[in-house]
């Protein structure tokens, strides 16, 4: 069946592999460009035209025609690219209309590989475009979808391309226009070369990753209220490249202003230069596992091997874990089996045979858990050795705060690529706990759970308040010195002034533009201008008119911490805040709620929605974390500075003396 | 050196030098059947899936296939869908790595499958195989071929099961019909 769509309209697709059928009446061009995650095209080898007709996953004619029949291979296509968009554009320099309004309404067709349609479209209401993005593939949660666009360009394929972020945008469609007009598509120069972060090498810790068909996620645990830790391994999709406006640095991006979209790339991080070889293990004793080194992982830099590595401990041990439950299940499955048996046979009932097959059973059950018991071990002791060695070897944003790390900080000078949140361990072995990585910028918000619900702990209300607000403060602080000095900026909206003692050291330190806001009109005063400032950093990447923002916006990133919720919030407020959630983080605004669930009671399911955004942590430990592999829930663990030390205070007034001076 | 089996054979699995193997490898490989007539040679694209099933004691425990590459445990990981087939030209199509360290105690066999994906039966598939490789050296251990396709979409090709205190592999070779390896459960259960 097949689904017309209008303007605007979505369609999930089933398969992945497709035919785009495109008829016009006269001959047009058909082309296909890749986005990645922020809708915006890496390069011309991300543009499937007819002077570079393939592209891993893409195919277009060669020559401008009536009809054609693009086809996609969705599981093909190079890593980052998450968006297919279908374009068309009537040629130039030769005779024929040169706007769509001349020609027939186009129809795109989206269909299997057998011919059945899936999805169609006609292009209506196109008048002086030259150009038109006809339909974009795109992938919303592992699932790909077709969405009728119908947007034209009047000022043709290099509007187009410009829209989309290429920075060659005038070249390619020149380059485009003469391989059509000409007749020369074969002749034009081969692709540029692949950019750096198609050559990255994928993580290797984190598995094999199908190059067709996409692995489904894990299955989700039994217990529905554990949470996946979302930053995605180094190779789920994404180039393990971190994008963010890095402002204060010594070399900083293209200011808006200087014409182009903002440059959301890291400045340093696009050498393609070998990267020093890893540390190699010392070979071991035979029959010895082998004694493990920090940084024993793939990666371009020691800080990518680290991270990679950390992932690689993860997975063992969820997967190690995994075997040894297995097994236990088995076991005891299996002896109940036995013993059923056993109470069923009538002979059993005489003498001692009954005993004896019980007593068997029982052993059968008790070698087998030893055995998985001692496979555990093995792997638990190994694990452990390497988290000896790497713990120590984290740099400061990785590190716990009780590494000597932080006795040494000084504000870095580029962001790094993740960050530690906490610890996570298995009840099978509490003592070994793996940091806790999330990936920088942050993809979500996080809400630190200042409620009971969930928790066993003996804390009080008030005390798991004030945890919840401390585990705040470090989370801010690791933030702050994580970023170069001015990159990251701090809010805070504590309507009711209940955490005035527990933000001091922010306010004492100096990394605060402004004093917490107190009092509703505080709250919507800061609410307004985080709002005011995601919607024009928003319209301004959309639209390809960075240069639009004001000189003096920032470009670094924003952290709004919002203690109370939602307290001193009327409905206007909630709705901003909303609207942070959803849009804040993909312009660099992020969220930290430090609520309690039932104080927003009164919304009903309103704010669910909210609420799942964001990652949520407690101030203390609480097995609500699931590994992507398995699902086990894990326990987390926030990431305090031990009992009595004053290391946060010292790293927050280094981060102070850095923003005053401008340096390090 | 490597052993060519036959059917219902089966071998006990160690190294040369008769230490415990660690670490194998199924590959399997598989290339399209030449088609007579005009446009004989238009590709054609035959996508068989390798499958990995972990059974303790005749119960199925874990299942490694495309769509969950990695067994929980960690111990069985299947490389990657390979959607053509025949590109290797007589390499391996798609391979499935036992890391027979950490299979969990309980599991007692592993069975390996190939079925066709997209409806072809294996009439139209020719020089299919299933080989056994030491993952440590790259050395052969035991390599299977199929004979002469037939009327069905499914072959249960192999399975590596305890024995003793090592591993042995037996050549299976039985047909089946079937999509995913969930239709081919009931043709299993009598091999294990």
């Amino acid at each position: 069946m097949t689904a017309e769509l209008v303007r605007g309209q979505n369609h999930p697709v089933p398969g992945t592999r497709l035919e785009i059928r495109v008829s016009a009446g006269k001959p047009i061009v058909a082309g296909a460009t890749l986005c990645d995650d922020r809708r915006k095209v890496r390069g011309t080898s991300w543009v499937a035209h007819p002077g570079a007709p393939t592209l891993p996953g893409l195919e277009v004619s060669r020559q401008a025609a009536a009809d054609h029949r693009l086809a996609v291979d969705l599981g093909a296509l190079p890593d980052g690219a998450h968006q297919v968009n279908v374009l068309l554009a009537l040629p130039v320099g030769v005779a024929g209309p040169v706007t769509f309004g001349a020609v027939a309404a186009p129809f795109v067709a989206v269909t299997g590989l057998d011919g059945t349609e899936i999805a169609s479209y006609t292009i209506t209401d196109l008048s002086a475009e030259s150009a038109v993005v006809a339909l974009e593939l795109y992938r919303k949660q592992d699932v790909w979808k077709v969405r009728a666009v119908g947007q034209g360009y009047a000022g043709g394929l290099a509007d187009m391309l410009a829209d989309q972020g290429l920075p060659e945008a005038q070249e390619l469609a020149t380059a485009i226009n003469d391989a059509v007009a000409r007749g020369l598509a074969r002749s034009v120069a081969a692709p540029p070369p692949r950019p750096t972060d198609e050559t990255r090498v994928r993580a290797a810790a984190q598995g094999h990753t199908s190059p067709g068909r996409q692995p489904t996620a894990p299955e989700p645990g039994p217990d529905t209220t554990s949470q996946a830790v979302t930053p995605a391994p180094a190779d789920g999709g994404q180039p393990p490249q971190p994008v963010a406006p890095a402002a204060g640095d010594a070399t900083p991006p293209p200011q808006p202003g200087d014409g182009g979209p903002v440059n959301y790339t890291h400045p340093r991080r696009q050498t393609s230069a070998p990267p020093p070889p890893p540390p190699t293990a010392p070979p071991a004793a035979p029959g010895q596992p082998a004694r493990p080194v920090a940084g024993d992982a793939t990666g371009w830099s020691m800080e990518e091997r680290l991270y990679n590595q950390v992932w690689g401990m993860f997975e063992d041990l969820a997967r190690s874990a995994s075997a040894y439950r297995s097994a236990v299940d088995f076991a005891e499955s299996r002896m109940e089996q036995e013993l059923d048996k056993v109470l069923s046979d009538p002979r059993s009932r005489i003498g001692g045979t009954g005993d004896a097959a019980r007593e068997a059973a029982r052993a059968r059950h008790g070698d087998l858990v030893d055995q998985a018991r001692a496979a555990l071990d093995r792997d638990l002791a190994q694990l452990a050795t390497e988290a000896e060695v790497v713990e120590p070897a984290l740099p400061p944003a990785f590190a716990d705060w009780s590494s000597p790390v932080w006795q040494g900080y000084r504000a870095p000078m580029e962001i790094p690529m993740a960050l530690r949140l906490g610890g996570l361990h298995l009840p099978e072995r509490p003592e070994l706990r793996i940091p806790m990585l999330v990936r920088l910028p942050l993809e979500r918000g996080l809400w630190i759970d200042s409620g009971r619900s969930g928790t066993d702990s003996l804390a009080d209300a008030d005390q798991l308040r004030r945890l919840a607000l401390d585990s705040a403060v470090a989370h801010a602080a690791r933030l702050l010195a994580s970023y170069p000095p001015g990159a990251f900026t701090v809010h805070i909206i504590d309507a009711a002034g209940s955490g005035r003692s527990a933000f001091a050291p922010l306010v004492s330190a100096g990394v605060l533009d402004e004093p917490p806001a107190t009092g509703a009109a505080g709250a919507a005063a800061v609410l307004t201008r985080l709002t005011q400032r995601v919607d024009l950093v928003q319209m301004a990447v959309r639209g390809g008119m960075a240069d639009a923002l004001p000189q003096d916006l920032d470009t670094g990133e924003h952290l709004l911490i919002v203690n109370d919720f939602p307290h001193g919030f009327d409905d206007r407020a909630v709705t901003r805040l909303r609207y942070l959630a959803d849009e804040g983080p993909a312009v660099g605004v992020h969220l930290m709620l430090v609520a309690d669930r039932e104080d927003a009671s009164e919304y009903g399911p309103l704010l669910d929605p909210l609420w799942r955004a964001l990652l949520r942590l407690t101030p203390v430990p609480e097995d609500h974390l699931a590994d992507p592999w398995v699902g086990h829930a894990w326990t987390y663990e926030p990431s305090l500075a031990p009992p009595g030390s004053q290391v946060i205070g010292h790293v927050l007034d280094r981060v102070g003396a850095a923003r005053r001076t401008g340096s390090r | 050196m490597t052993v060519n089996m036959t059917k219902g054979q089966a071998i006990s699995l160690q190294k040369d030098d008769g230490g415990a193997l660690t670490s194998v490898r199924m590959g399997l490989g598989w290339q399209a059947a030449p088609r007579r007539g005009l446009f004989g040679t238009r590709t054609r694209e035959i996508d068989l899936d390798a499958s990995a099933v972990l059974f303790a004691d005749k119960q199925p425990v874990d299942v490694v296939f495309f769509r969950h590459l990695v067994s929980d445990d960690g111990s069985v990981r299947h490389t990657g869908d390979n959607l053509v087939g025949g590109v290797g030209q007589g390499g391996d199509d798609e391979a499935i790595l036992v890391d027979l360290q950490r299979v969990p105690v309980h599991i007692d066999q592993i069975v390996f499958t190939v079925n066709s994906f997209t409806g072809q039966t294996f009439q139209e598939v020719q020089n299919a195989f299933c080989r056994l490789v030491d993952e440590t050296n790259g050395q052969e251990l035991a390599r299977y071929t199929l004979d002469g396709g037939g009327q069905y979409t499914a072959q249960i090709m192999a399975k590596v099961n305890r024995a003793g205190s090592g591993w042995q592999m037996t050549a299976l070779g039985n047909p089946a019909n079937g999509r995913t390896f969930q239709d081919l459960m009931p043709s299993i259960l009598p091999h294990l």
